[in-house]
Formats: C-alpha cells, sequence, structure tokens
C-alpha cells in the first residue's frame, strides 16, 4: 500500500492540527504567527499538488481515487480557501471571538471536500461529506455574540443533517439493490426496481440541497445573510462545487442514463427552474448578500445545464465554470468584506457612491458581477458558452434558451449595485482602503477573471484532461 | 418468512416517522432527535440488506458503523449549537428563530 500518494491530503489534515493544538497553547502573541502559518501552510499544500498534478492511483481496491478529475477540483477548493483568507483576514481579525480556530475549521472543511470529490465509493463520499458540513455548520455559527450568526448556524445543522439523512438512506436503497456501494460496481449491475429509482431520486434530493438547486434552495439566502462573510464566500464557491464534483462522478459512474428513466429530463427541469427562481427573486433583493445568495442559486443552475448535458461539452464547461465562479464570486464578496468592515451594513445604500471611496474596488465589483451576468470579454462568458453549447449538443436548445434569456434578466440586478456605486451619494466620503490581503484577493480576481475571458485555452484544456476519466 | 422487504418496510417507516419529527416538532432538541431517528432507519436498512444481499462481505455494516460515528459528531455540534443559541435567546422554539427571512 502507497500512502505517498494521500501526500496533499496527509498534509492538510497536520496542518489542520498543527493550526488548532498550537493556536491552543501559544499565548496570545503566538496567535499572529499561528494565523499566517494557516496561509502560509494552505499555499504550500498547494504548490505540492501543483506539482504533483499528473499523479494518478487508486487506493484499497477502488475506494479512493486520485486522479486529474479529483485533482482539478482539489486545486480549486485550496485557491478558493487562499483567496478567502486572505480577503477575510482583517474580518477575522476584527472577531471578538479567538480566530485561529475559524482557520482550523476552513483546513479541515477544505480536507472534507478534498476527500469527497476523490471517493470512488459512497462510504467515503459520506465521511468526506460530513466532515466538510459539520466544520460548517460551527464556521456559520462562530460569531457567539451576533444573533443572526447563531440562528444560521442552528437553521443549517437542521436543514443540513435532515438532508444527508436523505442521500443516506437513498444510498441504502441503492445497496439493498445492488449490494455494493463502489460506484462502479453498482453501474455494472443497475437495475430497474422501484428500490433503485426511489434511492436515485433521494440521492438527487441530498445532493441538490448541498448546490443549492430549487425547490431545495430555502436554506441559501438565510445561511448566506447570517455567516460571516469570509464563509458565506467559501460555502458559496467551494462547498457547491464540491457538491457538482461528487454528484457527477456518482451520476457518471453509478446511474445508468437510460435505465427505467430519463435522469436527463429531470436534471433539466431542476436547471430550468433554479435559474427563473434564482434570478427572479434576486431582483427583488437589496441585501447585497442576499443578493448574492439568490444569484449564487442561479449560477448553481447555469452549472446544472452542464451537467445535464453529460457531453464533452458540458462536462467541461462545469469544470471551467466552477473555476472562473469563484474568481468572480470571491472578488464581489471581498468588495462587500470591505464594505461590511467599514460601515458595518451590506444593503445597496452602504455601497452608494464607492466609485469615490474606492474607485479600484467599484471597478472590480462590477467587473466580476459582469463576469457571473456572462458578459464579455469576461471569463463568464466563455464558461455558459460552454455549458450551453452542451446543452445545445444533447439536444436541450430550450434550456440554453432560458439560460440565455434569464442571463439577460440578471444584468439588471448586478448593475443595480454598479449603479448605486457609481450614481448614488453617500454622506461618508472617506476614501475606503482595503486591507493587503484583500487587495491582492482582489487582483487575483480581477486579472483571472480577465485573462481567462479572453483567453480561455489552457484552463478549457485542463477542464478537458481531467474529465477523461468520464469518456 | 421475514425477508429483505420486511426490513426495508421497517426502516421506511421508521424514516418516515423521523421526517414527520422534522417538519412538526417546534424544539429544536425534539427535531435533532428525528434526524437521529431517521439516521437509525438507514442503519436498518443497512445490516439487513448486508445479511440478505451481500453477507460475503461486511460493507453493509461498515458503513452503518461509520454512521453511528458521525451522527455522534453532529449531535454534539447541534446540541452545542443550541445551547449557544439558548444563551443568546433564552428558547429553543424555532418558530422564534425568525430573525433572518425575506
Amino acid at each position: 500500500m502507497d500512502f505517498s500518494i494521500l501526500t496533499t491530503e496527509i498534509l492538510l489534515a497536520l496542518l489542520g492540527l498543527a493550526v488548532l493544538i498550537l493556536g491552543l497553547v501559544l499565548p496570545g502573541k503566538g496567535r499572529k504567527f499561528v494565523n499566517a502559518l494557516a496561509l502560509g501552510g494552505m499555499a504550500l499544500v498547494l504548490l505540492y499538488l501543483i506539482l504533483n498534478f499528473s499523479r494518478e492511483a487508486g487506493l484499497f481496491n477502488g475506494v479512493y481515487q486520485v486522479d486529474a478529475y479529483g485533482n482539478y477540483f482539489k486545486l480549486l477548493f485550496l485557491m478558493a480557501g487562499l483567496l478567502v483568507i486572505l480577503m477575510g483576514a482583517r474580518y477575522i481579525d476584527g472577531f471578538k471571538e479567538k480566530s485561529n480556530e475559524f482557520y482550523g475549521l476552513m483546513i479541515f472543511a477544505t480536507l472534507g471536500m478534498m476527500l469527497m470529490v476523490a471517493a470512488g465509493e459512497f462510504i467515503t463520499l459520506y465521511v468526506g461529506l460530513e466532515l466538510m458540513t459539520i466544520s460548517f455548520y460551527i464556521l456559520t455559527a462562530y460569531l457567539k455574540s451576533d444573533k443572526l450568526s447563531g440562528e444560521a448556524g442552528l437553521k443549517y445543522l437542521i436543514l443540513g443533517a435532515t438532508s444527508s439523512a436523505i442521500l443516506l438512506f437513498g444510498i441504502s436503497l441503492l445497496y439493498a439493490s445492488m449490494g455494493s456501494t463502489n460506484f462502479i460496481e453498482i453501474g455494472a449491475s443497475f437495475g430497474s426496481s422501484a428500490a433503485v429509482i426511489a434511492g436515485v431520486l433521494m440521492v438527487i434530493a441530498g445532493f441538490a440541497f448541498k448546490i443549492s438547486v430549487v425547490p431545495f434552495h430555502m436554506w441559501t439566502p438565510d445561511i448566506y445573510q447570517g455567516a460571516p462573510i469570509p464563509i458565506t464566500t467559501y460555502l458559496s464557491v467551494a462547498s457547491k462545487a464540491a457538491g457538482f464534483a461528487a454528484l457527477l462522478r456518482v451520476f457518471m459512474l453509478a446511474v445508468d442514463p437510460n435505465a427505467v428513466f430519463n435522469w436527463g429530463l429531470l436534471l433539466a427541469v431542476l436547471a430550468a427552474i433554479t435559474i427563473v427562481v434564482g434570478n427572479l427573486i434576486a431582483l427583488a433583493q437589496r441585501d447585497v448578500k442576499r443578493l448574492l445568495a439568490y444569484s449564487s442559486i442561479a449560477q448553481a443552475g447555469y452549472i446544472l445545464v452542464g451537467a445535464t448535458a453529460a457531453n464533452s461539452y458540458g462536462l467541461k464547461g462545469v469544470l471551467f465554470y466552477a473555476m472562473i465562479y469563484v474568481f468572480a464570486n470571491v472578488g464581489a464578496f471581498a468588495v462587500a468584506t470591505a464594505v461590511e468592515v467599514d460601515s458595518g451594513r451590506t444593503d445597496i445604500e452602504a455601497f452608494a457612491g464607492l466609485s469615490k471611496r474606492s474607485p479600484l474596488m467599484a471597478a472590480i465589483m462590477t467587473i466580476c458581477m459582469l463576469s457571473l451576468a456572462g458578459i464579455p470579454p469576461m471569463a463568464g462568458f466563455a464558461g455558459k458558452f460552454y455549458l450551453f453549447a452542451g446543452a445545445i449538443q444533447a439536444g436541450y436548445l430550450w434550456l440554453a434558451l432560458l439560460g440565455l434569456v434569464m442571463s439577460m434578466v440578471s444584468v439588471y440586478y448586478y448593475l443595480g449595485v454598479s449603479k448605486a456605486m457609481y450614481i448614488g451619494e453617500n454622506m461618508d466620503e472617506a476614501p475606503l482602503t482595503p486591507g493587503w490581503g484583500s487587495t491582492a484577493a482582489l487582483w487575483v480576481c480581477v486579472l483571472a477573471t480577465l485573462i481567462l475571458g479572453v483567453y480561455p485555452g489552457p484552463l478549457s484544456e485542463l477542464a478537458g484532461y481531467a474529465i477523461q476519466i468520464f469518456m | 418468512m421475514i425477508g429483505l422487504p420486511h426490513y426495508l418496510l421497517l426502516g421506511s417507516i421508521v424514516f418516515c416517522i423521523g421526517v414527520f419529527g422534522v417538519l412538526t416538532r417546534r424544539n429544536a432538541v425534539a427535531v435533532l432527535m428525528s434526524v437521529e431517528l431517521m439516521l437509525n432507519a438507514v442503519n436498518i436498512n443497512f445490516i439487513a440488506a448486508n445479511k440478505y444481499i451481500a453477507p460475503d462481505t461486511a460493507v453493509g455494516q461498515l458503513f452503518s458503523v461509520f454512521v453511528i460515528v458521525v451522527a455522534a459528531a453532529e449531535i454534539a455540534v447541534g446540541l452545542a449549537l443550541v445551547i449557544s443559541v439558548y444563551r443568546q435567546r433564552r428558547t429553543v422554539d424555532l418558530h422564534d428563530f425568525n430573525l433572518l427571512k425575506w
């Protein structure tokens, strides 16, 4: 047994333990050091992963799969984690609570996502999923003195635990029908009994909750509004990507697409409802955190379009879009964080006049939001192109058209924020300067959004390479 | 003769009782107990399926052990959250948690 193929995961687990323990034993002055250790350690793990990107191996009879598909998503989680820590540093320093446990839990959430995307069977998938969600329950409720944070944490816990139980019941029905928890073995003997249909439906419901697909999206706005902003950001980009990655692996390997039931059509209908509901409710939002929450529901719908198509274009689109969504969303949330640190509010009025107080942040917010809306030359356009091209190729022309129309609708609410920033007046005219961490994160996000929009080739090739395991 | 369908039926009934509890209970602790009931229904399914479908491996039993362990972790965090919220609000009635809504 060659454990060296697990080095990335082992390093991250050690880092998480080190951050937790050192934070406990070091005196007050050492806390800054621990926070720097979390940031530096994650950067080193990311570097290690990039250097060993092409490593492929199965462990324990295919229980754990290290392959390009998993590595692509691990790269995404680590990058998102680093950006979130960078942009949230000043916000996290302002906590009344100790901050090093916050970093430790974030690292464990990342580890859970990594286990989830590399799982080759359901037990590993479940353990990874729970490591991720239980860390997120605590992180959501981290601000003990804040009523909203506590309420959001409790709601997330109850709904999350229920959805996990539904997912598990689905898995147990699949096991009772096929006698295995391994994805490939399930796919090889995929039956057509009522238990299998019920099982797959419950698995879809469980995952749909994690990626906030309508009608399982009710928790999203509440939790996104109540949680500390860095956690909202991390939930919206990384937890969602992890859900999609695991869903795709289960569906591509374990579920026979033509057996019993047209699963593709079911996913297409879910995607369509998600896009419409997410965008329409976002139109009415006055709080930027809630607006971004509903926009992230709509974005989940777009990504689901690619998963529905399940051809090379669509799958490539899912991976590509998940990555550029990280940059666009973290950029937008980084500006929202800076505004909240400054004024303590996140309603649209708090953004008024931002173009005078900080022209850089106003410009970056606008660019990121246009990318989310899918306007060329931003990266969002290239991503949506792949997703919708895949849908058209798979015969879902109506879905692609609906996606295009709703993207146009979304421009309205995205530009509503820009309008406030550029035309609105604010009593407070003092210049607003983000910390060095936020500035660095903002530049990375905006440059990646622009460069990947003009020159999507390399990333799309990487995504194409990663989906080879399904072809 | 008792077979796998009987156990799956029992599992489904216990699961439905759990879902009913989650949807109707107002007390946060009672809701967490109902979630436990759902997870135990899953365990019944796994153990029975292990015996009747794949008796030569212990995957189903192993899965239920994992479910029990993870459920314990989840409940530990859950009760801690309930206590933390109780200290803020002096209530654990879910109907009173209405600060966040559109």
